[in-house]
């Protein structure tokens, strides 16, 4: 057993001690604009963004709406305070030198390489169309073309507020209004670029697409806003990813995404969150403020979020649904793991009003070293939504005596004929399975593996191939071995 | 103006009046007390554990207290005759919150015990009530809201769980409690016949009521205490009520709390336990018939290896609302703790529950479970529940479930098919959900009367027990 203990206690170390693998920086000539944030800071971002005038209105509003607001204290997490003066709300990696060549800065092309994630078309993996974003600009979007055969629209945001004016106009905003809460209040007034896609009535979209968000420069934050289209009848499957480099200040991410799916749509927003988490003594790392929302508006339509969640220092993030339309089904798979420092309140909110609505929530959270782990989760049913159903299940797995594992469920229901389970349990791994494993020659390391690999497998068998490949092998970073 | 301000006048203005009807052990803390109430206030929804029951609001009406201690004339006897049958008892009354020292029980308590007014017991036995009075209430750490507290030492997050954040209704029983109840236990008392204390609400104007309890278990003390609220005038009551249990090492206590009062009854109890070594405790709460109801309990559990058991039944409909909300804090290692809760709501009924299970870092070996199960039977009833979990170690068994839902259809088609009603398929199915709660009621006549009243409760009945004055 001593020995065992041994070997377990190496491991740590080991973990402890590996490094970030996407932590290195480009070096490019980025154009940043001054650290502050006042209505000049949100005129110039609109002005460098070239923005009709009433995205710099929307802007502005949002802008004296947070302005009156306090940070929220509700969240288990300890957030130091922010300075919101500190940090540049502008950087541009892809701006000319003066003279400069026209094409795409090679080292750009090297960083999402260095990545995975080629720029270039025909290396591409078959199948994946994607935006990639550094810092606030958008670097290249792939297969535009091929996509726009279809009828698809898949670009920036800021190419879609020039090119598509009136479809952002009608949905920006619609599902998060900028007075939804602080970090959506501030991404209102300062957000940069993110992905636009729409898809038009009846079209399935052939390829998985994707954005890939990196940040880059020192001391900016970074706030991306995305909005994704469904109209009747179309599907798409959507992916996002995320990396920063090893810094030792702290950066932030407030970002929001909102999704609309009208009658008989399908979407799937699956993300694997890699940013910066800090070093093991909990220096720097990505401060993650998300407000995720879809919006089921038409008749049978469906939304699904998965998300691995394994990096950054905090993270604060509800993927929610709204269930509007009659028999519309919503879905939440999350697998939150947190180890050092980390602190990670995150969970969902399913709120049924359409008749018939079915939600579900599989969350799996796990915890090691001395990071805090917490599901919050609200499933509403209202008055409205007769036959209204959910099921939710959240287990916590911890790995360490010093982490702590929470669940806050919220449930509210108003309507008779709703049926809503709640059920969470909370505990280390077993020693029978440990035990079980070692007895037949698969070493703690290996088992530990398996046994963590096999209880995040609902969530996982949720993701896109390439994103499975993919989450499975930060899962086994993240933690095998990190038992003790 | 915030309804806290007539409480923060009353108080400086009766100071001295409260004091001269009461005693110097319930004295010495009031004013401390009243400094933690004038910095709380009265919560209101924003304040995340009282989200459900706002404070604000039920105290914003005027109502009378009885400070100068006027003896109000009553013969419990007279009123009250749903004695549980079949279960002789040591029966107590305590009239609004003044113990009634008229009418004692025929038989005796085991030798050593003392069950008598708080007040008086203070007077008598200053040394031995100032140990424990306020003592649980004030220490009792209610973490309850949801942002760890805490400070980086090297580098290191030593998270402290809120300490010192008491309740703004404890705070307003302390400063404003005349008397109530004290009962004690010496050491190995074994007392075999239940305790049975009936708080009978009256008056001919809106009364506000303050009471008292006291509970001290010495080591392998037993014993089982039952209290039942009623009320037997028709004007609106606001009670607030403060119980402090301590039970020492090896000591066993059941405590069964029936609440038959009605619907202009506003009622905020707060209770706290505290557990030592190897202690096993089992609060059982059904709310029959109520007003406004807000149930807050603690249970610290200081001593390896104690347990205690948390169950609930509630019945509502009309506008009645029913908010339980429970800590049980985990301290030390190897301790148990269950809880089941189970809701039926009708008409325009609204419960809540938010049941916290806060397992620090040294309770390893922790086992708890958390149940909390619901009926809407209508759509204006509303249930809201947050069963949370908070873990600080790693080597626990801890889970949690809650459920919203209707009656199963296959059993009531079942049923159907076998000549029963729908109307009384549905009474046993619901009569059956509750039941749950009930079984595990230890002492038998107390459960038979139980399922006899939650019966005619569901039948519409109310709480019409045969022969009571106080029901009709």
């Amino acid at each position: 057993m001593e020995k065992t203990d041994q070997e377990k206690n190496k491991l740590v170390r080991e973990v402890a001690d590996r490094k970030y693998e996407y932590g290195f920086t480009t070096d490019v000539h980025t154009d940043i604009i001054d650290k502050g944030l006042n209505e000049e800071v949100i005129r110039l971002i609109s002005a460098r963004k070239e923005e009709p005038e009433w995205l710099l209105e929307f802007r502005l509003k949002a802008y004296r709406y947070w302005l009156t607001l306090d940070m929220p204290t509700w969240p288990h997490l300890q957030i130091p305070e922010i300075d919101y003066q500190a940090i540049s709300y502008y950087a541009d990696p892809t701006a000319k030198k003066k003279d400069g060549p026209k094409e795409i800065d090679p080292e750009l092309m090297k960083t999402f390489d260095k990545l995975g994630i080629p720029l270039e078309e025909r290396l591409a993996l078959s199948g994946t169309a994607v935006d990639a974003v550094m810092d606030s600009v958008s670097v290249k979007t792939t297969f535009k073309e091929t996509l726009r055969e279809k009828g698809i629209i898949f670009c920036s945001i800021s190419e879609a507020v020039k090119e598509h004016p009136d479809l952002v106009k009608q949905y920006l905003g619609s599902v998060v209004p900028y007075r939804d809460n602080y970090f959506a209040a501030l991404n209102s007034a300062v957000f940069s670029d993110g992905s636009f896609v729409y898809i038009p009535k009846g079209v399935r979209c052939p390829m998985e697409l994707s954005t890939y968000f990196r940040i880059n420069a020192a001391n900016t934050g970074q706030f991306e806003r995305t909005l994704i289209v469904a109209d009747d009848g179309a599907y798409v499957s959507y992916l996002e990813g995320c990396t920063a480099p090893m810094r030792d200040e702290n950066q932030l991410h407030a970002a929001i995404v909102e999704i609309v799916v009208n009658e008989q749509a399908e979407v799937k927003y699956s993300t694997v969150q890699n940013w910066y988490p800090g070093d093991s003594e909990g220096k720097g790392g990505v401060y993650n403020f998300v407000t995720k929302r879809g919006h089921l508006r038409g008749a049978d339509s469906k939304l699904s979020w998965t998300q691995v969640e394994t990096g950054s220092a905090i993270t604060w993030k509800y993927p929610s649904c709204v269930l509007s339309g009659d028999n519309s089904q919503a879905e939440f798979y999350s697998v939150a793991v947190t180890n050092n420092y980390q602190q990670a309140d995150t969970g969902t909110k399913m709120i049924h009003i359409g008749k018939n609505t079915k939600s579900t929530i599989i969350s799996k959270g796990i915890s090691a070293g001395k990071s805090q782990n917490s599901y919050r989760g609200l499933v509403k049913v209202d008055a409205r939504a007769d036959g209204a159903r959910n099921y939710s299940s959240c287990d916590s797995l911890l790995l360490s005596s010093t982490c702590g594992a929470h669940t806050f469920p919220y449930i509210d229901v108003k309507n008779d004929t709703a049926i809503v389970e709640h059920e969470a349990t909370t505990s280390k791994i077993s020693e029978e399975q440990l035990f079980y494993c070692n007895q037949r020659g698969i070493p703690a390391e290996e088992a530990v593996g398996l046994i963590v690999n096999g209880y995040a497998k609902d969530v996982l068998n949720k993701l896109p191939m390439e994103f499975a490949v993919e989450a499975q092998k930060l899962l086994s970073v993240s933690l095998e071995g990190s038992v003790g | 103006m915030k309804s806290e301000q007539q409480y923060i006048e009353l108080f400086e203005q009766c100071r001295q009046m409260l004091s001269s009807h009461s005693c110097e052990v319930m004295d010495s803390l009031r004013d401390e007390a009243f400094t933690t109430f004038q910095r709380l206030g009265l919560p209101n929804r924003k304040v995340e554990r009282y989200k459900y029951t706002d404070a604000q609001e039920a105290f914003a009406p005027n109502y009378g207290l009885n400070l100068n201690r006027l003896d109000i004339p009553v013969n419990p006897y007279d009123v009250f005759k749903c004695d549980v049958p079949n279960m002789s008892t040591l029966l107590y009354f305590i009239v609004n919150d003044a113990f009634h020292s008229k009418e004692l029980p025929k038989y005796q308590p085991e030798e050593g015990v003392i069950i008598t007014s708080l007040k008086d017991a203070a007077t008598r036995y200053p040394e031995l009530v100032m140990k424990y009075y306020g003592q649980i209430a004030k220490k009792a750490e209610t973490p309850l809201s949801t942002t760890p507290e805490g400070q980086y030492v090297d580098g290191e997050f030593i998270p402290m769980h809120k300490n010192n954040e008491p309740d703004a209704i404890t705070a307003l029983n302390t400063m404003l409690t005349q008397d109530g109840l004290f009962i004690y236990l010496p050491k190995n008392t074994v007392q075999d016949k239940t305790i049975q204390v009936i708080n009978i609400l009256t008056s001919k104007v809106d009364l506000m009521v303050n009471r008292r309890v006291l509970m001290v278990l010495e080591e392998g003390a037993q014993a089982k205490v039952l209290f039942c609220d009623h009320a037997m005038d028709d004007v609106n009551f606001l009670t607030t009520q403060v119980v402090e249990v301590f039970a020492a090492k090896g000591s066993s206590l059941e405590l069964y709390e029936l609440e038959e009062t009605h619907v202009k009854n506003k009622r905020f109890s707060n209770l706290y336990v505290q557990q030592h070594e190897e202690s096993k405790v089992t609060l059982n709460s059904l709310t029959l018939h109520n007003g406004y109801t807000r149930n807050m309990t603690y249970v610290g559990l200081v001593g390896e290896q104690a347990e205690v058991n948390l169950y609930g039944g509630v019945i509502a409909d009309k506008k009645q609302h029913v908010d339980n909300h429970t800590l049980v804090d985990h301290q030390v290692p190897k301790c148990i703790s269950n809880e089941l809760y189970k809701y039926v709501l009708d008409e325009e009924a609204v419960g809540a529950f938010a049941g916290r299970i806060l397992v620090r870092q040294e309770a390893q070996q922790t086992e708890s479970q958390e149940t909390n199960a619901n009926l809407c039977a209508t759509k204006t009833a509303h249930m809201y529940t947050q069963p949370m979990l908070e873990i600080y170690a790693d080597d626990v068994k801890c889970n949690h479930g809650a459920t919203v839902g209707q009656l199963n259809e296959a059993a009531l088609f079942y049923m159907r098919q076998r000549g029963i009603s729908l109307e009384e398929a549905k009474l046993l199915l619901k009569f059956a959900f509750v039941g749950e709660v009930i079984d595990k009621v230890d002492l038998e006549p107390l459960r038979d009367r139980l399922h006899y009243l939650v019966e005619k409760r569901f039948r519409g009945e109310l709480n019409k027990c045969t022969g009571c004055k106080l029901c009709k």
